[in-house]
């Protein structure tokens, strides 16, 4: 049984009486605070940003567990976001057992997620996006993309019932990864039939392949309260390497800091006052980007899904950058306070707010919306299919338990010796006891390129792209990174050393207890293809199959690897 | 017409007859250099290219010389790569990919006062340091980057 709002307030307001404070506003207004309501904000300064970012198509309430193992290698180690569990609440001085400490770590979720209720959810946010702009006049509402997937709806309407929710919720600018999954056509008639006048589309990283000429405005300048605050969009910079090249074939992307700069100078030349990035980069991206582009006052960041709730300060050559990032799934939504006086930022207040469905009645036509948009497929997104002894997630470096029921699916419908699944950062959580309907299927799955595959591989190849991903994940230059956790493994059991190199991380390769022959062809089940399209059985289908014969799951530990040389990492819990 | 395109253009121009047509893909880079350095292209070794090319296989680091290439390749077949570099009197630039079968991917002959600049797209069949190497006032001078190749997916 979840908490009523009264009794949830009682609780933070024990807290606050414990001389525990929510992070941000220092001690004194996080008592206060606690006393009336934790989204009662005092307004500060003349400039506010409002920013979600990752949403992926969550229009419900949902459960979603932060991870206990985020390792930050080189000079990340230690460094947010790569903190979990009680190194994060140490570090950011969040008491153990509070609301705050359930929305930002994965510390007793199961009985705070009980206590606390659901997060997100659009109706629940749009009832936060009025509060806050009424609160601060003015406010301007950006997302950060992976907005228009990550469910079924999405899916099933081309990310339409998102570009509306998006709408309606008062969107004024966005940036994007997944929504070129839809393709280039469909990007184009969005923008044309539904964002125009609208939502401005901006990324200053996308140029045409034969002429190098930018496919988007790189960037949109909003006067807020009288200051021009100039928004430069940077779309996620590696779409046609992690996801398929051919969904955008003409379509290049990278992250250009030169072009960043140029745009920076240009936009300050022209008279604005604040320069923000609207960033799909990745956390550690936007923080060597901070330290390298030079005059952007903001960086508002996603992609990694990092809810981190103070920003970091980075200092560059001519001054400094505020990196900020927003977390996923509608969980959180950020609320920045600028003070902007004599053309220059002069004081700023941050917080990240978790999105505490109980706390927030939800908006009437936001709910009306989404209902409207799920009526006609009801029937198919309710189907019970099986019921979970165990709690169900992703999000980590390595495998969740949700990956492990994936992964248990294709090697039993595919009838393969180990199975790969890919290392997304999106999809929900479910709790023990909660059933599994077609829809939590949907949301670990909904992609447009979701074939389920079966293909012989032989083990130094199997090795060559853990290695490969490995980089992608571990790379102590975040320019190399490509911003996904490990590729998830079934059956097979490795172990893995972060802070090596290319190539060397992966060892102790094991199936059944024989070690992995490096010669030998080995039968490897997947899904989600980037090269071309295929024909073959969605994997929804193969873990709806699944479920439907085994009506009850239980999953026990998640198939992580032996995890070498890492030692009191704050990465890991 | 896009300041984009003539810019583009304006820098194609800039290198020599040889170093258009090269980049424009008229020409094979092996046949246009086969006269000068049949050697140079067939090298199995950076070291052995560089030697191949101007004698020595001893360059000097220079902050000079800009090469501008992703970090990731989209595609390794077509790898965009630009080399500006602000030295005076250049005579050749050259780019070359270590872990590729032949290193040597192209080179390009400057005449006269002319701007070192030049653009083309270049194959990599793997993760590699990729080199530029201006010949400039007499002088070899080089700098390079990592460019990774990957298998994708898995990514977000």
């Amino acid at each position: 049984m979840s908490l009523t709002r009264r009794e949830f307030l009682q609780i933070l307001a024990a807290a606050s009486a414990a001389g525990i404070s929510l992070p941000g506003y220092g001690v004194a207004a996080g008592k206060e605070k606690a006393d009336s309501d934790i989204y009662e904000l005092p307004k500060f300064g003349n400039v506010s940003l409002l920013h979600i970012t990752d949403v992926h198509a969550q229009l419900l309430p949902i459960w979603f567990r932060e991870p206990n193992i985020n390792i930050g290698i080189g000079k990340m180690q230690g460094q947010a976001p790569h903190l979990v569990g009680q190194h994060y609440l140490r570090h950011y001085g969040i008491a153990p057992g509070s609301a705050e400490a359930h929305a930002f770590t994965h510390l007793d979720f199961v009985e705070a997620s009980k206590r606390y209720g659901k997060v997100g959810g659009f109706a629940h946010l749009a009832t936060l996006v009025k509060k806050m702009r009424e609160q601060r006049p003015g406010a301007l509402l950006l997302d950060g993309g992976d907005t228009w997937q990550g469910s079924a709806t999405s899916l099933w309407t081309k990310g339409q019932d998102m570009i509306d929710a998006c709408k309606l919720l008062g969107v004024k600018v966005m940036t994007a990864h997944w929504e070129f999954t839809y393709g280039d056509n469909r990007v184009k008639e969005v923008l044309e039939k539904d964002l125009k006048g609208h939502i401005d589309f901006v990324a200053q990283n996308v140029f045409d392949t034969e002429w190098n000429e930018r496919i988007f405005t790189p960037s949109v300048t909003k006067t807020i309260n009288g200051v021009p605050v100039a928004i430069i969009g940077q779309a996620f910079p590696y779409t046609p390497v992690a996801n398929p090249r051919y969904m955008i074939p003409t379509w290049s992307f990278g992250i250009r800091d030169e072009e960043m700069q140029k745009q920076v100078d240009k936009v300050r030349a022209e008279g604005a006052k604040i320069v923000v990035v609207l960033s799909h980069n990745g956390m550690d991206v936007d923080l060597k980007m901070a330290s390298r582009v030079t005059g952007i006052d903001v960086i508002l960041g996603g992609h990694t899904h990092d809810a981190v709730p103070k920003p970091i300060t980075v200092s560059n050559a001519s001054g400094k950058t505020l990196v900020i990032n927003s977390g996923s799934n509608g969980k959180f939504l950020s609320v920045l306070d600028l003070d902007v006086k004599d053309g220059r930022l002069r004081d700023f207040r941050y917080r990240l707010l978790p999105v505490f469905s109980n706390l927030l009645a939800p908006d009437r036509e936001m709910a009306a919306l989404i209902e409207r948009v799920r009526a006609p497929f009801k029937a198919k997104l309710e189907e019970k299919l099986a019921v979970t002894d165990d709690l169900l997630y992703r999000r980590g470096n390595f495998n969740g338990t949700f990956d492990q029921l994936i992964l248990d699916a294709l090697l039993a419908v595919k009838g393969a010796d180990l199975a790969f699944s890919p290392g997304f950062r999106w999809g929900t959580s479910l709790l023990p006891g909660d059933t599994i309907t077609m829809e939590d299927v949907m949301n670990q799955t909904a992609i447009t390129y979701p074939t389920s595959t079966l293909t012989d591989m032989t083990g130094s190849r199997i090795k060559e792209i853990l290695e490969d991903v490995a980089d992608n994940l571990y790379n102590q230059d975040p320019y190399y990174q490509q911003g996904g956790d490990m590729v998830r493994v079934g059956a097979l059991k490795y172990a893995i050393e972060p802070n090596s190199t290319m190539n060397k991380r992966i060892s102790a390769m094991e199936l059944k207890g024989k070690p992995l022959a490096l010669n030998k062809t080995y039968k490897v089940a997947g899904w989600a293809p980037v090269s071309q399209p295929m024909e073959g059985a969605p994997i929804w289908d193969v873990v709806a199959e699944y479920l439907r014969n085994a009506k009850h799951v239980k999953i026990g530990e998640p198939n992580v690897p032996l995890i070498k040389g890492i030692k009191q990492n704050p990465g890991l819990a | 017409m896009s300041v984009k395109r003539r810019s583009f253009l304006k820098g194609t121009v800039a290198t020599s007859a040889l170093g258009v047509a090269v980049g424009s893909g008229l020409l094979q880079p092996r046949a246009a250099w086969a006269a000068w350095s049949e050697k140079a292209f067939s090298a199995k070794k950076v070291d052995e290219a560089i030697a191949g090319l101007y004698g020595s296989a001893t360059t000097k680091d220079s902050s000079e010389i800009k090469l501008t290439v992703p970090d990731i390749a989209e595609n390794g077949a077509v790898v965009p790569i630009s080399v500006t570099t602000s030295l005076k009197n250049v005579e050749s630039i050259a780019i070359l990919v270590e872990k590729n079968p032949a290193p040597l991917t192209g080179g390009f002959n400057f005449s006269g006062n002319l701007e070192g600049y030049v653009s083309t797209r270049i194959k990599m069949g793997e993760t590699s340091d990729v080199y530029a190497v201006v010949k400039a006032g007499g002088q070899v001078y080089s700098t390079k980057k990592m460019v990774k190749v990957t298998i994708g997916g898995c990514g977000g």
